[in-house]
């Protein structure tokens, strides 16, 4: 490992820390920099004088905002959330568990919906131009006209309804076993994976073709090798860090996919915990669970950074 | 004029179908928005094509008007994040330095957090009404503008004749608006239609969640959520305004496809 690997992966680490701070920052000043009072617009407008004053103080309305945000960000990077104004439980303990749920879907969903949008990016070069390169671009651009939600219940009238192969809602407990689990979050899994293959499909079918383009790549296709060999152990070596790459940006993507279709599957999420609680007006948890999102969200793109630093032979081997 | 393939001109009739029934929602719909005029979720018939809602209510009625909301919606903050988004990029480029510097960093941070959780973010502590609304989901979508229409107009502020106008002596408006802003037009009008349905689509994800167009408005993303109950019973009534969503944004996508594919000589072939 070089020096200037190490400078540079230093560096965006550094960066993502910085960002991820002022994402903070962001989230706090969102909720904050409104032009009336945040106690106000909870309560509505026929709250009485006491119960706002109440809820300022409980808020620490009355404090300086800068002051706030300190000792807000301090306590969450200590694991201390607050607690929620709906009904004064821990939001730390309520978030746990549900951020373990969501992993686990973003988890299944990728697993599902990596190697098989690798796969079809593979074959729409192998056919380019060809019926399976466009079908396979007529069902993307399908896909990316369709929100998640519709998505969501499309399957679920399909898979549920009309066919009567799974329940029509993902209700996860605690002493259910991994199988039981796999099958309660099979159509979610299905949908995100719809919502994701389509991009990533996408960016690896350009990927490969722009290393396609290489001088190297003729000489095996002058050499007389099968097209698949040509692609698969000449052209995928090269490919594999853009392709990385795009896999871990879709993943990032995925974390906010995830939010609609657990709403839609009223699965026991993160997601589904954060729009419940932006309709209730509950800042405190909305501004955890937001900072939770940003933070796996940055950390991701970060990641697909420091990958394409790392799989870049040039500032590996410097000359 | 050059010929119009057929896709771009099934997304042309279709897109200006959708348009016309917004423009002239009220003359073409059979019913009031709230009107109670038949059954719960009564089937397709002649009376009502479409059938009826979970309270009875006219499916075919409802989609129009709510086509118009949907449709204005994202067309209001479609034009403020353009407006905004080139605007800003455009004098970020001329004006260089410091002033692109934080205004890029800016926007590289608010790219940072996922529109939608930051739009749920500020939605939580607003009211949420129609401006509100639309200030909420152009401000975010600004940043994409922005991000393009910089590129795009970073090649442009290095032309020989914009170094000639600076010469000339003219003012920093002069050269946005009269030497920039034609030359990035093209690239920025195929985005447009793009940043149209990626608007169409977020309002609808959050009146889906309840927290977008309130009722009694009603919008398509609304309509879904009104229905979704019925289609645990095998009703298909929510599945109207997703086809009607999914139409609209497939029809603007192939027209975007062929505006841009007419205009990638122009970009350079970005």
């Amino acid at each position: 490992m070089s020096f200037l690997v190490v400078k540079l992966v230093s560096q965006r680490i550094a960066l993502g820390l910085m960002l991820l701070l002022a994402a903070s920052a962001l989230i706090f000043v969102g909720t904050q920099m409104l032009p009336g009072d945040v106690a106000q617009t909870i309560l509505g407008q026929t709250a009485t004088p006491e119960a706002l004053a109440n809820l300022r103080a409980e808020l620490g309305l009355n404090e300086p905002a800068l002051s706030r945000y300190f000792s807000w960000l301090g306590n969450a990077l200590q694991g201390d959330l607050g607690t929620a104004l709906t009904n004064g439980k821990d939001i730390a303990e309520s978030l746990s568990g549900r951020l373990g749920n969501t992993l686990f879907l973003a988890a299944c969903a990728a697993v599902v919906s990596i190697p098989l949008a690798i796969i079809l990016g593979l074959l729409a070069v192998r056919f380019r131009n060809r019926w399976p390169d466009k079908m396979i671009s007529a069902v993307t651009l399908a896909t990316i006209s369709v929100p998640e939600f519709i998505l969501g219940y499309l399957v679920m009238y399909l898979v549920a309804v009309k066919l009567r192969w799974l329940p029509s809602v993902s209700i996860v407990r605690p002493e259910m076993d991994f199988l039981d689990r796999i099958e309660a979050i099979a159509m979610p899994v299905i949908v995100l994976t719809f919502v994701v293959l389509a991009h990533m499909m996408r960016m690896t079918r350009a990927a490969i073709l722009n290393v396609m383009e290489s001088a190297y790549i003729e000489t095996a296709e002058l050499k007389g090798l099968s097209a698949f060999r040509v692609i698969a152990s000449h052209a995928m070596p090269n490919a594999i860090a853009p392709i990385v790459n795009v896999v871990m940006l879709n993943l990032a993507y995925l974390i906010v996919g995830v939010v609609v279709v657990e709403v839609v599957f009223v699965y026991p999420g993160m997601g589904q915990y954060l729009v419940d609680h932006v309709s209730k007006r509950d800042v405190p948890v909305v501004q955890a669970a937001g900072l939770i999102f940003a933070a796996v969200y940055i950390v991701l793109n970060t990641t697909a950074d420091i990958i394409a630093i790392l799989a870049n032979p040039r500032l590996r081997h410097p000359k | 004029m050059s010929r119009i393939p057929t896709s771009a001109l099934i997304g042309l009739v279709f897109t200006s179908a959708y348009f016309l029934a917004a423009l002239f929602a009220p003359l073409i719909a059979p019913y009031e928005l709230g009107a109670i005029v038949g059954d719960v979720w009564e089937p397709m018939s002649s009376e009502h094509w479409l059938g009826t809602d979970g309270i009875g209510r006219d499916l075919l009625s409802r989609m129009i008007h709510g086509g118009r909301t949907t449709i204005f919606v994202a067309s209001a903050a479609t034009i403020l994040s353009f407006t905004l988004g080139s605007t800003l990029a455009l004098t970020a480029v001329v004006v260089g330095g410091w002033v692109d510097m934080l205004l890029s960093r800016f926007i590289d941070l608010i790219m940072s957090i996922p529109t939608l959780i930051f739009s749920l973010v500020v939605l939580s502590v607003v009211p949420v009404t129609l401006p509100v609304l639309i200030l909420v989901m152009g401000l975010l979508d600004t940043t994409r503008v922005y991000r393009l229409a910089r590129a795009v107009a970073q090649d442009v502020n290095v032309m020989d004749y914009v170094e000639a106008a600076r010469l000339r002596g003219e003012g920093t408006r002069w050269i946005v608006f009269r030497e920039i802003l034609p030359n990035t037009l093209s690239p920025l009008v195929a985005e447009l239609g793009l940043r149209f349905i990626f608007m169409v689509l977020f309002v609808s994800t959050l009146s889906f969640l309840g927290l977008g167009i309130q009722p009694p408005a009603a919008d398509w993303g609304g309509i879904v959520k009104e229905n979704k109950e019925g289609i645990v019973y095998g009703i298909p009534a929510a599945l109207v305004p997703a086809f009607a969503i999914a139409s609209l944004a497939i029809s603007v996508n192939l027209v975007a496809d062929w505006v841009l594919s007419r205009t990638t000589s122009l970009k350079g072939g970005r």
